[in-house]
């Protein structure tokens, strides 16, 4: 192991106190930083803080009984926003759960994603209509063969690897270091090479599935696993946003230029619980997290803006953006209306089925039967 | 006295290819064709009437399939429409869902019963529910074909009949043709529904030939019909079966018992429209599966029926199933499998009620 952290593989490019110290292994990354303007910098680090202050509003309502369950994303916020500012407009994107800024980034209204936590739709926003975000998948890895269908059926299409890299598509999808181990993302992994998919696999290893560690997925660094199914794979410093978007940027773009896909695995870590329902405290060593918070990826980005010289106001500007949206959210997530009981039949099949049917109207008489009931 | 409206004995009508050329210049209108080809002709006609529509599964390309199912459609639509896979059922059914979200019509090859299995996540809790959980605003039109049943005399995982997991899950349609012609239009009309449909093909059934009649049937795609007119008692199944109900009848008519015999056709939704006017004229139903007994779709009929037509019911509905067991060794199968004595043994037993 220490050969291996001697002649680490590890992309980054901000030092954890956030000055430009990029790693050997960045070098090649680099020139895609250059597409990085001002404005972009600023909007990486608003969308952090304003995702981080949103967990939180999120955690607080699941508390007061007005989420079913919440599933932060504390501490994932650089591999999350720097991975989803490399994607283009025209590509599909396909979360696991946790993704909440990458939704926004694309387009979603988070009150669309606590409708799903507060239990009043299986899902919960069109992906058409947003950004190209599909939905969430609660199943470990389902979603990895999916966006590897969806990456064939670009290619079937032709609508990638034309050599315009402005209209060429690519998919990205994420998943964890625990879903790592099911089938499911090992045979995405056969089929995207088997078919060289216009697709990332964009792995967060946030070192724990609920209370399991990394270690027990994984006796090798995950990234080394692409190498064995065929695709290049690279290890990123996830608590880096810079390191996270250079790195996704190139391989999106070789994906979509039809060299293939390729496996990103960005190292980071779940400071929060698995989910509301966790008790991380049971069985993570306080230390481990503490040097971890010490990473964190929004002080570090703070640090570098003001080392660019990005003034107080802004930072002040976005803290309270922050909390305005967290306000906002608040105030929107106790208007959601719970739907009409005729969602349990609509939409199960999409032609007429008559067991559904009948089963609809009965239900219909049956409330109507009762004292003031409806029809 | 038994009056035969559609006889499963086929008739021969023309020697032509399995397939009509598309070349001709005038396509046979009908042919003499075993199920495998008769299904061939109807993979066939459904690729070309839709550009959209993909063949995906293991050995499926040059081979076509270990049962030549869909034998000449590589070499007739390419690579790109006709998909042999890694050999991963899950990961078949999981891409096949992200062709269908990005408008593809896929029709994915499981290469035997048994082998269903490690696609059961893919199927049961992502492909059935897309369109639920999406709130109607995607469809998926896949058809996950899976050759099944026994009388094959083969190895383990290879004769089971697993329809009841599918048909016990919202969201699927499972059905299961009986002779060559249901076959050739039911593919076509499975391909062209907008819901995931399980299409279970009696491998027993693939090679004796019947005859096929090309062009649209007509018929709606779950409609269960009546195979065999009688009085006295109505026997039920699907698939394979439904030979063996036949054959079952044929022997009862000669001691003077009148069966009716309904071909299911589809098991999920199950069209009890001739099964309930059928009990309501003999009185009597028995269910005949090759599937186990404990919890299957014999079970669910038996249910039904009972709740419906109680009162013109003579006796309890009787099945006739696979035993609780797994497969047997194929030396023994022919006395885990409902065989046409067996059902006469259940028909006895309900006409002595």
């Amino acid at each position: 192991m220490a050969a291996l952290e001697n002649d680490s593989p590890l992309v980054q490019v901000l030092s954890t106190s956030g000055l430009v110290e990029p790693s050997e292994a960045a070098a090649e990354f680099m020139p895609y930083l250059d597409r990085l303007t001002e404005d972009d910098l600023r909007r990486f680090y608003r969308d952090m803080v304003v995702v981080r202050r949103f967990d939180k509003e999120a955690a607080n309502l699941q508390r007061q009984g007005q989420l079913a369950l919440w599933v932060p994303s504390h501490g994932q916020e650089a591999a999350q926003v720097g991975s989803a500012y490399a994607t283009r407009p025209q590509d599909h994107v396909f979360p696991s759960y946790r993704e909440h800024v990458v939704g926004m980034i694309r387009g979603l209204d988070l009150v669309d994603i606590l409708r799903m936590l507060r239990g009043v739709t299986l899902g919960g926003w069109t992906p058409e209509e947003h950004g190209n975000f599909h939905l969430y998948t609660l199943v470990l890895a389902s979603q990895t063969l999916h966006a590897t269908g969806y990456a064939m059926g670009m290619q079937l299409d032709g609508t990638t690897a034309t050599g315009n890299p402005e209209t060429d598509e690519a998919v990205i999808v994420y998943y964890g270091d625990g879903a790592s181990s099911q089938g499911d993302a090992n045979e995405a992994l056969v089929f995207a090479a088997s078919y060289q998919t216009p697709q990332v696999f964009f792995l967060q290893n946030n070192h724990w599935a609920i209370s399991v560690p990394v270690t027990r997925q994984s006796r090798t660094p995950l990234y080394l696993r692409a190498g064995g199914f065929g695709m290049p794979g690279t290890q990123v410093d996830g608590n880096d946003v810079l390191a996270s978007y250079a790195v996704t940027a190139k391989h999106l773009d070789d994906a979509r230029a039809g060299k293939g896909p390729a496996l990103i695995e960005a190292m980071t870590y779940r400071v929060g619980a698995h989910t509301t329902a966790d008790d991380p405290t049971k069985y993570r060593d306080p230390e481990e997290l503490a040097a971890w918070v010490a990473k964190d990826p929004i002080v570090r980005f703070r640090a570098y803006l003001q080392g660019l010289g990005v003034e107080q106001d802004f930072l002040d500007s976005v803290d309270e953006e922050a909390e305005d949206h967290a306000a906002d959210v608040r105030r929107r997530a106790l208007e959601i209306r719970s739907p009409e009981r005729s969602v349990i039949f609509d939409n199960v099949y999409a032609e007429p089925h008559p067991l559904i049917q009948e089963q609809k109207a009965w239900l219909d008489r049956y409330e109507a039967s009762f004292e003031g009931g409806d029809a | 006295m038994s009056d035969t409206i559609v006889t499963e004995t086929p008739v021969l009508k023309s020697a032509a290819p399995a397939a009509p050329a598309a070349a001709s210049a005038a396509p046979a209108t009908s042919a003499n064709l075993p199920m495998a080809k008769a299904l061939n002709a109807g993979l066939r006609q459904a690729m070309l009437d839709n550009p959209k529509v993909l063949m995906m599964g293991e050995d499926i390309g040059p081979l076509g399939g270990v049962f030549r199912v869909t034998e000449g459609l590589h070499a007739e639509f390419g690579d790109k429409r006709v998909l042999d896979t890694p050999l991963a059922e899950s990961g078949i059914v999981g891409t096949a869902i992200g062709l269908a979200l990005r408008g593809y019509r896929p029709v994915c090859e499981i290469q035997f019963d048994g082998f269903v299995f490690p696609g059961f996540d893919q199927i049961t809790s992502q492909l059935s529910r897309m369109r639920n959980r999406h709130e109607g605003q995607v469809t998926m039109p896949v058809v996950i074909r899976i050759p099944y049943g026994g009388h094959i005399g083969s190895i383990e995982h290879h004769q089971e009949s697993p329809e009841a997991y599918f048909a016990h899950t919202p969201g699927l349609r499972v059905v299961s043709p009986s002779n060559p012609h249901d076959a050739y239009w039911m593919m076509q009309e499975a391909i062209a529904s907008d819901d995931p449909i399980i299409f279970f093909e009696p491998k027993s059934r693939y090679w004796p030939k019947g005859e096929v009649r090309f062009g649209a049937s007509g018929i709606p795609l779950h409609a269960s019909r009546v195979v065999r007119a009688g009085t006295d008692v109505t026997i039920v199944g699907h698939g394979a079966m439904v030979t063996v109900l036949v054959q079952a009848a044929e022997l009862a008519a000669v001691e003077g018992i009148s069966i009716e015999v309904v071909d299911l056709r589809s098991i999920s939704p199950i069209d009890y429209g001739p099964i309930l006017t059928s009990v309501e004229k003999t009185g009597h139903l028995v269910v005949a599966q090759e599937a186990y007994g404990f919890v299957s779709v014999g079970s669910e009929i038996a249910a039904t029926v009972t709740e419906r037509s109680f009162y013109h019911l003579e006796a309890p509905v009787l099945r006739v199933s696979g035993f609780d067991t797994p497969f047997p060794p194929a030396a023994v199968e022919t006395h885990f499998l409902p065989s046409p004595d067996r059902v006469l043994e259940a028909v006895d037993r309900s006409l002595a009620y």
